[in-house]
């Protein structure tokens, strides 16, 4: 398959043009998305209308930019100015943004050219992709199974050639996960390095916005992209874009990598332990140095995200409350049962799950007990990294516990779902970086992923070791089944 | 009204005033009053999925001289979300801050003399409007609301009282001092009728010495007048209510202006849960210190010091009503320029506070740099000093004096009050023409002039009424009285 940074280049030199590329994964979403669900709306006229602008300034001589005609699916929880944005929701029903995100301008401003929006678990809430109101999104390498979540659409898109690249929103790895399930390259970048303004919120203090690709280049290109300060957003880091791409080359060569202990053990599927071990002996292998690191109160994220998570979302998804956009019940008698009908028809059954979860977490007399002890949880994390990042450069790790699973397999137990996040979580909580790149895949034949983190803003050097993994990855042999 | 005897009222006042921003506290939007409804918008104060907030410089910069004028402390702090539903509020949630305010344990002298502590005076956002509409205007006959969110995101500090307060005078005091150095700082413009600030009172009542009472938070004190009317009932309400054997509940009230009464509106079964916690989509706020104090520093001249300067300039106690309202009304500083340009200064305040039109909206910083009141007319500094100094020599008696200073504001600039004094034809009378005049009606009234010779002072003021009426009313009427009692100590046995 082309890839985006070799479309970018055919269309800016000529030898392509971003129509025909265009045309050519209109094609192949025609054919498949019927089956895979992987958008929830695709937005033809209007990417027509942008590749022959890029096609016209390229015809003009002018750089169309880095991503020229390249086209970039959405999830569906991004806002586009004028083109509905539903977080997979009946509640944002009708709705359509009258702007657009920041990283929604930095992509036209770089020649990329918007396909389409991609399903979502409803408000970024899931695992799966199963928890859309609109359906959910099946694994391109096994349509039985699920593509992982929450930007599942945004994976399967990329897995299935329907866009080379795409950009997804990651809480508690619903960027890593779905990535690691569908094959591709997924990103996380450190908190505040992508401008949020535009991406609706789950929970503001962990959402980050980052790239899938079909390689670890073109993810670092389109990061490049969409990364730098905004003053749009508070939180944005005072910062420039980092220089990604062209450190890729730099190799591994004494790099100081970290097999997280928490992170290898109960709980991992076999299968993936055993590609994350060869992972590890692969960089071995390319030069770096490999050692056992234990970061010890990692196994206290996924209940503290549990907490802070919710928490925030009880507050930021208040405003869906029928009075100014979306969804609103009719014959409701007074504004109170017209707050209720319009919650109770909008939400699914997880985001009610959550919202009543968070609003419970924060209530007087239980704030300190839950809030309150997840913040502590929060920053003793953050200083378990520190600790591990004095010894290591990276810490590698499985990015989830196990393969795709089939559809409807853990929608009656949340909380093996939830586990599905118990190696991405950390990053998070620590607002620290983390890629998954494949790994060859496991004895059923799904792709594996494996997990780099690095500290905050150590993008550069984590895409060298994930380009190191993703370089070896070429070389594997299918995995023993033991 | 006084309460009962054995009864003492407490109150705590929570004032919230509108910033005099250009933007709102976390975008860009006009902070406008009296625009078309829903002009003065965009997805941020509109709370619209993925919008963010950024925090407003120039609010914070406000907030701080506020904070710096109430002598508080300006700490580090953070934004908190207070959570609860109503359709004004567009994300259903008020961004606010709690647990750490940027302005903490300051105070407020009163005229007085008495102090009033503040708790804090922390920053937060409005909420839109709403309006009931197909009813009589109240939400349960109506048939539909309507929502103005042109105030939705306008900057607010609540400044938060003490329970120092201990009758209705003085939470007015307290209101109208605060207001002025709102005013005066630029913070804000104090306006209660446009509701740029709003008083809410928490009244309860107790014996002398207990503790606190049970209270009741009043509501829709649109004025002045109505916080006292409104403090005074609600006090003497709980102090009846206790005294009939019934408790007090502690709820919210709202003051009926019309009805003269406050009435029952929300009742607190337990306290409100807002779960309260940081904002996670703002960054913590540390002003650096040399921020704060430039601004400090850069502070004007304070309601209670410049009544300190005018008190000490006239000879009197800074609680002096004619001291208190020249503060009020932005007059000092054109008395003490009056002063230092050789003014008696209690004729130039007298004149100053009673004299001039009364029709003349006073602001602050009434004086301009060239040194005249910049009304609508103008007169000079140095103009009203010789005024003032020609009344102080006696040759031009008060009435006169007031007179000429009539004529100085309709002529305006630097017109010469001796010069319109004699124009009309307010020349001092010579003291040997007076005394003549005096000779001339004793004379005509001989029965009188021995009444009052056998000291019958009453007749006094007929003398001097004809020594007018012969003069024109050029005479002054002290003068008189002088020659007359002269005059009858030289008589008399």
């Amino acid at each position: 398959m082309t890839t985006a940074v070799e479309l970018a280049a055919a269309v800016r030199t000529g030898t392509a043009t971003a129509r025909q590329v265009l045309e050519e994964h209109l094609g192949r979403i025609a054919v498949r998305d019927g089956e895979l669900h992987a958008f929830n709306e695709v937005t033809g006229d209007a990417a027509r209308v942008a590749a022959d602008a890029v096609d016209a300034r390229a015809g003009r001589g002018e750089d169309p930019g880095p991503l020229a005609g390249v086209p970039v699916a959405l999830k569906d929880n991004l806002c586009t100015r004028g083109v509905p944005t539903t977080c997979s929701s009946k509640i944002l029903a009708g709705w359509k943004p009258p702007y657009d995100a920041t990283v929604v301008q930095r992509l036209a401003a770089a020649g990329a050219v918007v396909i389409g929006k991609t399903n979502l678990d409803e408000f970024a809430m899931g695992s799966s992709t199963e928890n859309s109101a609109f359906g959910p999104t099946r694994n391109p390498h096994d349509p039985s199974r699920v593509p992982g979540g929450s930007s599942g659409g945004s994976a399967a898109a990329v897995a299935a050639g329907f866009a080379p690249l795409a950009l997804g929103s990651d809480t508690g790895g619903s960027i890593r996960q779905p990535a690691a399930l569908c094959g591709v390259v997924g990103v996380k970048p450190t908190y505040g390095l992508v401008s949020r303004y535009g991406l609706i919120a789950f929970a503001s203090s962990l959402d980050q916005i980052g790239p899938f690709a079909a390689s670890v280049e073109d993810a670092a290109v389109l990061l490049e992209v969409i990364a730098g300060h905004d003053p749009l957003d508070s939180t944005s880091l005072d910062r420039p874009a980092p220089e990604l791409a062209s450190q890729l080359g730099r190799g591994v060569a004494g790099l100081k990598v970290g097999l997280v202990t928490e992170l290898t053990g109960e709980g991992i599927e076999p299968e993936v332990a055993e590609r994350t071990r060869q992972a590890a002996a692969a960089l071995e292998a390319a030069g770096a140095v490999v050692r056992e690191v234990s970061v010890p109160s990692l196994t206290y994220g996924l209940s503290a995200y549990y907490l802070i998570a919710p928490a925030e979302a009880s507050s930021n998804l208040a405003r869906y409350d029928g009075v100014r956009y979306g969804l609103r019940a009719t014959g409701a008698e007074d504004i109170t049962q017209m707050y209720g009908a319009t919650r109770a028809a909008g939400f699914g059954p997880e985001v009610k799950r959550r919202i009543m979860l968070g609003t419970y977490a924060l209530s007087a007399g239980y704030y300190d007990a839950y809030y309150g002890k997840a913040q502590k949880v929060r920053t003793l994390i953050v200083r378990d990294f520190a600790a591990a990042y004095a010894e290591v450069d990276v810490l590698l790790s499985p990015t989830t516990p196990s393969v795709a699973f089939p559809l409807g397999a853990k929608t009656a137990d949340p909380l093996s779902m939830y586990l599905n996040d118990v190696c991405t979580i950390p990053s998070n909580l620590a607002g620290h970086p983390a890629i998954s790149v494949p790994f060859g895949t496991g004895a059923s034949g799904l792709p594996v992923g494996v997990q780099l983190m690095a500290p905050a803003l150590g993008e550069a050097t984590m895409f060298r070791a994930a380009a190191a993994v993703e370089a070896a990855a070429r070389h594997l042999t299918p995995v023993e089944v033991t | 009204m006084a309460l009962p005897e054995g009864w003492e009222m407490v109150c705590g006042l929570e004032v919230h005033c509108e910033l005099n921003t250009a933007t709102k506290l976390f975008c860009s939007c006009p902070n406008d009053f009296g625009s078309e409804p829903n002009t003065n918008v965009c997805p941020v104060c509109l709370g619209l999925p993925g919008s963010l907030p950024v925090l407003n410089g120039q609010a914070v910069e406000l907030a701080i001289r506020i904070g710096t004028a109430l002598g508080c402390e300006v700490k580090p702090s953070i934004f908190a979300r207070k959570n609860y539903f109503y359709p004004d509020m567009p994300k259903d949630y008020q961004v606010s801050q709690y647990d750490k305010p940027i302005n903490v344990d300051g105070f407020l002298d009163l005229p007085d003399g008495s102090q009033v502590g503040i708790e804090r005076a922390h920053m937060e956002e409005d909420t839109g409007k709403s309006s009931h509409a197909g009813g009589t205007g109240r939400i349960s006959s109506s048939t539909h609301s309507l929502v103005d969110y042109n105030r939705a995101g306008v900057p607010l500090v609540e400044i938060v009282s003490r329970p120092d307060i201990f009758s209705a005078d003085q939470a007015r005091a307290y209101a109208a001092e605060l207001r002025s150095i709102l005013v005066a700082t630029g913070a804000s413009d104090g306006k209660m009728e446009e509701g740029s600030m709003r008083v809410d009172a928490n009244v309860s009542v107790r014996h002398p010495g207990d503790p606190l009472g049970t209270r009741c938070e009043i509501k829709n004190l649109n004025s002045l007048r109505s916080l006292v009317r409104g403090i005074e009932y609600e006090a003497a309400r709980q102090v009846e209510l206790i005294e009939s054997g019934k408790k007090v509940r502690q709820e919210t009230r709202h003051w009926d202006e019309g009805a003269g009464r406050t009435r029952t509106g929300r009742v607190k079964e337990e306290a409100d849960d807002y779960r309260y916690f940081p904002e996670p989509d703002l960054v913590p706020l540390a002003p650096d210190a040399a921020w704060v104090e430039a601004v400090r520093s850069a502070l004007p001249v304070l309601p209670a010091a410049r009544r300190r300067a005018l008190a000490a300039a006239a000879g009197l106690e800074p609680a002096t009503e004619l001291v208190v309202t020249a503060v009020e009304r932005g007059l000092d500083a054109f008395v003490l320029e009056a002063v230092a340009a050789g003014a008696e200064a209690r004729t130039a305040l007298n004149r100053a506070v009673n004299d001039l039109p009364v029709n003349v909206s006073w602001g602050s910083a009434q004086l301009t740099a060239t040194g005249s009141l910049s009304a609508d007319g103008a007169v000079q500094v140095t103009s009203f000093a010789a005024l003032i100094g020609l009344e102080v020599s006696g040759a031009l008696t008060a009435t006169q004096a007031k007179k000429v200073l009539e004529a100085l504001f309709e002529r305006g600039g630097d017109a010469d009050p001796a010069a319109l004094a004699a124009e009309l034809g307010f020349e001092a009378m010579a003291a040997d023409t007076l005394a003549t005049s005096v000779d001339d009606v004793v004379a005509a009234h001989p029965g009188d002039w021995a009444s009052y010779v056998g000291g019958n002072d009453k007749v006094a003021g007929m003398f001097v009424g004809k020594v007018m009426k012969a003069t024109k009313g050029k005479a002054d009427g002290k003068a008189v009285t002088a020659l007359l009692q002269q005059r009858r100590a030289a008589e008399a046995p």
